[in-house]
């Protein structure tokens, strides 16, 4: 029998929300409140733990090229591109496309300066809700501030989706991205497909 | 529903926090020296005042930092919330000892 080497490893993934595909799509929702929910799976995540101020902050927030966000809320770069969200003073999380190669340089930026760089692509996936009535699914469980006088486009904030742990993104207008834990995407998603039902109906006056 | 301020993340609601009991209790400065009794007093006997109190909170579901703050036993008021490097900026009756704000 002819060896076989399987050097693409890349075809083997599977993403948390593979087996609910169809049933995302069928949740969409069209109209004025309109809501639709998807996964975009395999996004490049990387950890990086930095104290401002020091040698390292300044070096990985060179190494990341759109630098690194200095408050809570502020994401530095953009959504289609890289981006860097602030999740604690010292920590961050880079979130970029599927397939782009970052972790090599930022370590090499990194040195042995006292920090963090980790690959956390498994950790999270990253659910996107988007549609005029999105903000109001996410109100249903997330007890953030979500009105856009203080959560405006470009903000990203760690708080909590019903019982669940989320990064909550605002990457566009009426579009939020959505990260769980691997583990809890199954939940998360099921809980968004409860959400939006309601929104398929006439409102009751 | 109530909102607790974090120093880094601002005003988030309370479901967010994790309760840390009791600020500004020392760690013995020789603990092979104490007995068991001082042993136990250092671990498990907190103070429980009618009003002021410094305690410890959590952000565990935002910045995971842990942080100070001054809140009121009787109305669950919070007066204060202060940085763990941060003076204290209301007298409580458990304020930290003299030169250090742990």
């Amino acid at each position: 029998m002819a060896e076989q080497v399987l050097t693409e490893i890349s075809v083997l993934r599977t993403s948390p929300l593979a087996h609910l595909q169809s049933a995302l799509e069928q949740g969409a929702v069209q109209g004025d409140r309109g809501v639709s929910v998807s996964e975009i799976a395999f996004m490049t995540q990387i950890g990086l733990r930095a104290e401002p101020g020091t040698a390292a902050h300044v070096a990985l927030a060179a190494a990341t090229g759109v630098g690194l966000p200095a408050a809570v809320g502020q994401v530095a770069g953009d959504a289609n591109g890289t981006a860097v969200l602030w999740s604690g003073p010292d920590e961050f999380l880079l979130v970029a496309p599927d397939g782009t190669e970052f972790l090599d340089d930022l370590l090499s930026a990194l040195g042995q300066e006292p920090g963090q760089v980790v690959d956390l692509s498994a950790n999270r996936t990253v659910i996107e809700l988007s549609g005029p009535s999105a903000r109001a699914v996410l109100e249903k469980g997330c007890p953030a501030d979500l009105h856009p006088r203080s959560f405006t486009k470009g903000t990203a904030i760690t708080t909590v989706l019903g019982p669940v742990p989320v990064l909550l993104w605002k990457s566009a207008e009426d579009t939020f991205r959505l990260l769980p834990r691997a583990s809890f995407a199954d939940y998360t998603a099921r809980w968004l497909l409860d959400a939006m039902a309601e929104f398929a109906s006439a409102p009751i006056d | 529903m109530m909102l607790i301020e974090c120093p880094w993340c601002g005003p988030r609601n309370e479901t967010e926090y994790g309760y840390g009991g009791e600020a500004h209790v020392a760690y013995p400065a020789d603990p092979s020296a104490l007995n068991d009794n001082e042993w136990a007093k250092y671990l498990f006997y907190r103070k429980n005042p009618k009003g002021l109190f410094a305690e410890r909170w959590v952000h565990s579901a935002g910045c995971r930092r842990w942080f100070n703050a001054v809140r009121d036993t009787v109305t669950y008021e919070f007066k204060a919330v202060y940085k763990p490097d941060e003076p204290q900026p209301i007298k409580t009756t458990n304020a930290p000892a003299q030169g250090g704000t742990k």
